[in-house]
């Protein structure tokens, strides 16, 4: 579904802040995979990830979507076979307008954007079916503006407008990283009920531990622009933490620095 | 009394297109552009010298409002394609503007004194002059803020509304944000054209310089739709905004009947408009006393 080929990025090349943040990458992801990926501060998770969503262009390597080759494509065009959920609740939903707007531009997704109007009846009986099992009563805030709803409800918004319209792939960029602890577990908890519902294959990032290791099928752990683990299936769920840790010990020859995945 | 009131109601219309024009870079696209400067000169320029070349003032009108979309997509090509801060698009389009005017008219005016316009027919009915005004300059404002209200409820037109909210969550779902922000201003610069075009003939005159400081004119009619208005819903808020044009010239008539210099206006609106600006600012002064006062009971 995914494959990442020999993937370089540097960043600000030739000045003092050059920072290479991928190095020769490559990793496949299968139809269905939920892969949670994991690492420390400036490992190269969210690079990949933007990559991959083509956010900026990569220096070398190829990047295939299902078959598609998208490494020189825009991100706008690229959107048609992503959802994407970010880090910043602010950013995954346009704050100004009604949730329901919010919702029928994620319907359209990846079409072209015509002089129909922007959103029907029919597609309103529908957001309010999608919003009603969120459990956070949005079902009837249909023309509420987003910008007025807590960060957890936002982020459930957001996932459910990446999921809308199925994506070949998911991308979850620390998506419950700025949300209070229990909200943080309600939407990852949503999330792994979409994911499984709709067998997405989906790349998560996220920097609590335990919770790489709870949810999916497969784990990545980065470190320095390298994947330095690859664990699925059996092996997967027989980790635990202190495993984990004396693998990347191992593997990276270092601690692991990350103090908020080692504290949460 | 009553005369004044009329004339700056008939005014406040004609720049209503304009300002729904610069609502749509600053509040919807969140773009503050500049270009309408020179479009409004340019909409007279074009109007004017068509009108005086013997072409009829209604297509005159239309053709300003070519050059208006004109105008628009060369700020949009120069902000999005050619990556230059829109502030700094928009400005070098005007600078462009000003001598593109000058050739354009060949000279810095064009009197239209007995030349037919789009209020001629109006008149001839019998209509004062500031009556023909007032009745063609709702026609164009109800025609127009039915125009958009149905464009911004379109799916192009919410995509457009939502690029100016969160570029980042537009690009994600699919949308090219370069696009939406290059027709966002070419419609607005369309009808700045088009309200440069209808002053024109209205006033009798095209002058290469009276664009200058219609920007200001422009935000302080927003701010004052806005404040006096509200803004519930899109179309109230396009109301807000030809009534809040209109409230700005019965305020600048007003002033100037007490007694205050013409050459002071300038001044006054950006002062005016300087301070509704900054609103939010002494709000947040002034917020905190409150919460005080409640924590002390």
């Amino acid at each position: 579904m995914l494959s990442v080929n020999e993937v370089y990025k540097v960043f600000n090349p030739g000045t003092v802040n050059e920072k290479v943040a991928l190095r020769n990458v490559t990793v496949t992801l299968e139809e269905g995979d939920f892969v949670t990926l994991i690492g420390g501060n400036g490992a190269g998770k969210s690079t990949l990830l933007n990559s991959i969503a083509g956010v900026f262009p990569v220096d070398k390597g190829s990047i295939i979507i299902d078959g598609t080759d998208v490494t020189k494509l825009p991100e706008h065009k690229r959107a048609a076979m992503l959802g994407r959920v970010f880090q910043d609740p602010m950013m995954g939903t346009a704050s100004n307008m009604w949730i329901e707007e919010n919702l029928a531009l994620a319907f359209r997704r990846g079409k072209r954007r015509t002089l129909k109007w922007g959103i029907t009846n029919k597609e309103r009986m529908m957001y309010k079916e999608l919003l009603a099992p969120l459990g956070l009563g949005l079902e009837n805030r249909l023309t509420t503006k987003v910008g007025l709803l807590s960060g957890g409800q936002r982020q459930a918004l957001t996932l459910l407008m990446a999921t809308l319209k199925k994506p070949k792939l998911l991308l979850l960029d620390e998506h419950t990283a700025a949300l209070d602890p229990k909200t943080a577990q309600k939407v990852l908890e949503l999330s792994d009920k979409f994911i499984r519902e709709g067998n997405l294959t989906t790349l998560m990032i996220t920097h609590n531990m335990r919770d790489a290791i709870k949810y999916g099928n497969r784990l990545i752990m980065m470190h320095d622009g390298h994947i330095i683990l690859d664990i699925k299936g059996e092996e997967k769920k027989k980790l635990t933490v202190e495993n984990l840790l004396e693998r990347f010990g191992k593997a990276s020859g270092e601690e692991f620095a990350n103090d908020r995945a080692l504290l949460a | 009394m009553l005369q004044i009131i009329l004339g700056a109601v008939s005014l406040g219309l004609l720049w209503a297109i304009m300002t729904i024009g610069v609502y749509i870079t600053y509040r919807i696209l969140d773009i503050a552009d500049l270009t309408v400067e020179g479009t409004l000169a340019m909409g007279a320029a074009i109007a004017a010298q068509a009108i005086t070349s013997g072409m009829n003032p209604y297509a005159a009108t239309a053709l300003a409002l070519v050059g208006g979309l004109l105008a628009g997509l060369t700020t949009g090509i120069l902000h999005t394609q050619l990556k230059i801060p829109a502030l700094l698009s928009g400005i070098l389009t005007m600078i462009a503007l000003y001598s593109i005017n000058l050739r354009i008219m060949g000279k810095a005016n064009i009197s239209l004194l007995r030349t037919e316009t789009v209020y001629s027919w109006l008149q001839n009915l019998g209509l004062s002059d500031t009556n023909a005004v007032i009745v063609l300059g709702l026609i164009f404002v109800m025609v127009i803020v039915c125009f958009l209200y149905w464009f911004f409820g379109t799916e192009l037109g919410s995509a457009i509304r939502a690029t100016g909210n969160n570029p980042k969550m537009v690009r994600a779902q699919g949308i090219n944000t370069d696009i939406m922000k290059i027709i966002g201003l070419v419609l607005s610069n369309g009808l700045v054209a088009i309200s440069g075009a209808l002053i024109a003939q209205s006033q009798s005159f095209a002058d290469v310089q009276m664009g200058t400081g219609s920007i200001v004119i422009g935000l302080a009619s927003v701010i004052i739709g806005e404040v006096l208005f509200g803004k519930k819903n899109f179309f109230s808020r396009l109301v807000s905004l030809v009534l809040g044009a209109i409230t700005y010239r019965i305020i600048i008539a007003l002033v100037l009947k007490m007694g205050m210099p013409a050459n002071d206006l300038k001044l006054f609106t950006a002062i005016t408009v300087a301070i509704a600006l900054s609103l939010p600012v002494f709000k947040t002064y002034l917020n905190p006393v409150k919460i005080s006062i409640k924590e002390g009971k």
